[in-house]
């Protein structure tokens, strides 16, 4: 078989992943202890973002789908940005 | 047709894929309602979540990491045949989801014993934004444990079907979405970690 599932990640990329994800762990952990306002939850979201990101291209093995599944969690996504985006478009401009 | 199955990979991996987008929205919403109520609340979510333990959600957030690391390698091991391996990862990572659970139970314990739960009187003396932030609270972390439970079910059911061979090296789908959903509770604690214990502080 050719397919992409055939593709098998080895244990190494996994572990590499993993360590990543705790070194972004501990720097939201660590950047948590200073005060930035607003920037707060701002930081907070793109650092677990990265994350995300890390957990659905690898452990989730998005990195190695075709076309198809990459399509659909985009526009998931898309749909969840809009889904956020119109109830703030109401409830800040109320 | 001698017992021939027809097996469609790419189909039941991609219906495992659907299923996670409709999670997705659910917590989604929860998300916002905690987004809305922060913008509408931002001093009493403050206070409120500034009760919780910083030790307890990064704890977890260990834990859950962890379990994730032994999913995805119990994938690889089974489909190069080591077997034994990946039922033993599996089993490492239904005991991170029982860890998590003894973790949540004595967090919930401590916020319990302070008064800090629905129906309680203190929570009816505390600020509305406050009591807010606690409703909010424990429902998103509430459905996301109920989502740790069914994840570590599903992971044991499917260690069964290892066991009698049902799942293998070649046919190793179940496997796979099984650890789709496991990494989707590890996905979801990833926002809920840092807006419920850090953000706030």
């Amino acid at each position: 078989m050719t397919d992409d599932h055939s593709h098998i990640v080895p244990y190494q990329t996994f572990v590499i992943v993993w360590c990543a994800l705790l070194v972004l762990t501990g720097i939201t952990v660590w950047v948590a202890q200073y005060n930035l306002g607003a920037w707060n939850v701002w930081v907070a979201l793109t650092i677990a973002t990265f994350k995300s990101g890390l957990v659905v291209a690898y452990f989730m093995h998005m990195k190695y789908e075709q076309w198809l599944f990459k399509l659909s969690l985009l526009s998931a996504l898309a749909i969840l940005a809009i889904f956020i985006g119109f109830t703030f478009f109401d409830v800040l401009y109320r | 047709m001698s017992g021939h199955v027809h097996k469609d990979y790419i189909g039941a991996k991609f219906g495992m894929w659907l299923f996670l987008f409709t999670e997705v929205l659910l917590f989604g919403g929860l998300f916002i309602l905690y987004a809305v109520y922060l913008a509408r609340y931002p001093q009493e979510f403050i206070s409120a979540g500034g009760e919780l333990d910083v030790r307890f959600g990064g704890g977890n957030t260990l834990v859950l990491l962890t379990s994730s690391l032994f999913v995805a390698i119990s994938i690889t091991a089974l489909r190069r045949e080591k077997v034994r391996l990946a039922m033993g990862l599996l089993g490492a990572t239904i005991g991170c989801a029982a860890l998590f659970m003894i973790n949540k139970y004595f967090e919930w314990t401590a916020k319990f014993s302070h008064g800090i739960y629905p129906g309680s009187e203190h929570f009816a003396a505390m600020k509305p934004g406050e009591v807010v932030f606690f409703n909010i609270y424990y429902l998103t972390t509430g459905l996301h444990g109920i989502h740790v439970v069914i994840g570590a079910i599903i992971l044991a059911w499917t260690m069964c079907l290892i066991r009698s061979g049902r799942v293998n090296a070649k046919d190793w789908v179940i496997l796979e979405n099984a650890g789709l959903y496991w990494h989707l509770v590890d996905l979801i604690w990833i926002f809920i970690f840092p807006l419920y214990y850090l953000v706030l502080h």
